[in-house]
């Protein structure tokens, strides 16, 4: 998807994929409860956009004929919705106590070191963002580390760290 | 790590890995056989939750109820939508055992949804799936597509007029959506704020409608009861605790992962199929259910079986089967001050107690963590624990509390150690070294 409005407008509308997308997911609810797609929706929004400013949310809740309120609460509610810019790449670590008996917090500490920020800041060139993940269901592969929301990688040695930050241009 | 499969398995029996979980897959393993009998042999909806019940299936999500039981509680003669939902959004801590099921063997869940749907009169399902396992989500909508086109689920399935339509809908970060209601709620396109219960889902559900909502593991043990009776699924455990259950193992092992064994298994047989403690150290502490479910000390663990009732003898809970398993490397302190932080993170802040008392309650184990912490904290805790529990609209309140107060009871002394000396009673190496292997050498 790559015909991205650009950041810098900050205008945004859903393009033909997004919109046959959301459609898909509106058919599984019953009539009437287009909202029940709010979710998925602002998922779509958010890979279209790299994040979700007000107007994709805006966008979101246009499309499914809801408050755009309604939408704004469920963006701000869930934490994968990015509702502030972020890096190209968005590497969480989980560090919760399962994955950290494994090395969860050594990885994000490595991670830490690496790219020279901190959670929930983003290295200067904007192409890494870092965050501090909770239990994200993997724990027997930790130290889990999950890039842009949906690319999970297991077991992540320094090497292995290594090898991810170094393919993520 | 690839196979989950053990000896026992009845869940993940057969399997290779990723190359298996396709319904031409699952029909060769006797995949919707059970479906089949029920819809071919006449098998009223009855029937099978008499089936359900003499099993003793008890709800895998976490608070062991008898499956059977809820499903009776459906309005049966209600005349229009009912639903069935299927809570796939794993997020307590510790737990992984759901997504294998996805992984491996979706086509199990489907089933097991398709025959609960018959059973208690709904047309419809959704399958809530944790938005951190994106890929499953992907598969689980792939598996549906198989099985439509195979015509188990959709309308007047094996022509027995039978309609039963599943989606799946995902999480987006939020643990709280674990939690029925909240579920429901997250279902409908609102956030996922906990509803006050009475009414239950079984009257007021999923857009108003009567509602069943199960754990994944829970539809996946289905098939099997419907297959070999429920007689069969009990014995394969032991009274009040039918059945296999698949064991989520993390922390100081020298194999995590899952493991699916009957109920009633002895801890260290558990523990010595996960390939024993990690470089040899000695076993400090175990979490059996669950970040939420108290904490046990090592000895007392040793001489448990892995079954709801003795687990919750010990005082402890069975929960989700998440065993978090310590050593002696382990600074108690530290990983009530993680799980602590965790719950007021994961607050929805619906309730006073929970939304300011998880934020103290971190706030005062951070302190003495980092070497702030005053003689009477520990009470203070101890009181604030106990402030929040049973005084919210669910049981989160409850899950933020029993670490905290488990942790103290058992561990005191490092908990003072740590109030008077302001540092970890475990030296900050020695933990780290327990730790670090996975950083150091991948696994796969
Ligand atoms: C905070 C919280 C989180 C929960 N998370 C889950 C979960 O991730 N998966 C699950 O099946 N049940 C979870 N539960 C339990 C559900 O509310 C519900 O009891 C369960 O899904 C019922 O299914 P079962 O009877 O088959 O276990 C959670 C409960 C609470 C209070
Ligand atoms: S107990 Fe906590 S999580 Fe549950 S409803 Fe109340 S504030 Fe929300
Ligand atoms: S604690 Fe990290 S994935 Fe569960």
């Amino acid at each position: 998807m790559n015909d991205t409005v650009s950041k810098e407008t900050m205008s945004f509308a859903l393009n033909e994929a997004s919109r046959a997308a959301i459609d898909r997911e509106v058919a599984k609810y019953p009539e009437g409860q287009a909202i029940s797609a709010v979710m998925a929706g602002l998922r779509i929004a958010q890979e279209q956009n790299g994040w979700l400013s007000p107007e994709a949310i805006e966008a979101v809740a246009d499309y499914l004929a809801i408050p755009a309120m309604a939408a704004m609460e469920v963006a701000t509610f869930y934490n994968m919705y990015d509702v502030k810019p972020v890096g190209r790449w968005k590497i969480v670590v989980c560090t919760n106590l399962p994955c950290a008996l494994s090395g969860g917090e050594q990885a994000a500490e490595y991670v830490q070191e690496k790219l020279g920020i901190g959670f929930n800041e983003t290295t200067p060139d904007g192409r890494f963002t870092l965050k501090e993940g909770e239990c994200m269901g993997v724990c027997g592969d930790a130290p889990a580390i999950i890039v842009n929301n949906t690319r999970l990688c297991s077991w992540m040695s320094r090497e292995k760290i290594d090898a991810l930050l170094d393919e993520l241009k | 790590m690839s196979s989950p499969d053990t000896p026992q398995s009845i869940l993940l029996a057969g399997l290779d890995g990723d190359n298996t979980w396709g319904i031409e897959h699952y029909m060769k393993r006797g995949g919707y056989s059970a479906l089949r009998k029920v819809l071919e042999s006449g098998m009223t909806p009855e029937q099978i939750i008499a089936e359900v019940k003499k099993s003793e299936l008890r709800g895998r999500g976490g608070a062991g109820f008898p499956t059977g039981l809820k499903w009776s509680f459906m309005p049966r003669n209600f005349p229009m939508d009912k639903y069935v939902v299927c809570n796939s959004d794993e997020g307590e801590p510790g737990t992984f055992k759901d997504r294998d099921i996805l992984r491996f063997n979706p086509h199990l869940v489907i089933e097991g949804m398709a025959i609960a749907g018959f059973a208690m009169g709904c047309s419809r399902g959704y399958n809530y799936i944790h938005g951190e396992v994106w890929s499953l989500y992907e598969r689980f909508e792939q598996a549906l597509a198989e099985a439509r086109a195979a015509g188990f689920i959709g309308r007047n399935i094996l022509g027995k007029g039978f309609d039963f339509e599943l989606f799946a809908h995902h999480g987006w970060g939020a643990y709280i959506c674990g939690e029925e209601t909240a579920l429901l709620e997250s279902i409908e396109g609102k956030k996922g704020q906990p509803r006050f219960k009475p009414p239950f889902p079984a009257s007021h559900g999923l857009y108003g409608k009567p509602t069943t909502i199960n754990n994944t593991e829970t539809f996946a043990s289905i098939p099997w009861i419907i297959d070999h009776g429920g007689e069969a699924f009990q014995a394969l455990g032991k009274p009040n605790n039918g059945g296999t259950k698949i064991f989520s193992v993390s922390g100081h092992v020298n194999r995590p992962g899952v493991y699916e064994i009957p109920l009633g298994t002895p801890f260290p047989a558990l523990l010595e199929m996960c390939g024993g403690m990690r470089g040899g150290r000695k076993l400090k502490a175990v979490i059996p259910g669950g970040s939420s479910a108290p904490v046990l000390p090592g000895d007392i663990m040793m001489d448990c079986t892995m079954d709801y009732d003795s687990i919750a003898k010990a005082g402890s809970m069975l929960g989700s089967g998440a065993v978090i398993v310590m050593d002696e490397s382990t600074c108690m302190v530290k990983s009530l001050e993680r799980l602590s932080y965790f719950y007021h993170e994961e607050s929805c802040g619906q309730c006073t107690p929970c939304r300011e008392g998880t934020g103290w309650l971190y706030r005062m184990v951070h302190r003495i963590e980092h070497g702030e912490g005053r003689p009477d904290d520990l009470d203070t805790l101890d009181n604030v624990a106990s402030n929040i529990a049973g005084r919210t609209i669910c049981a989160l309140g409850d899950a933020a509390a029993f670490p905290v107060k488990s942790f103290i009871k058992h561990f005191r002394p490092e908990f003072e150690y740590h109030v008077e000396h302001k540092r970890c009673l475990v030296p900050v190496e020695v933990q780290r070294e327990g730790s670090r292997i996975y950083v150091e050498h991948a696994a796969c």
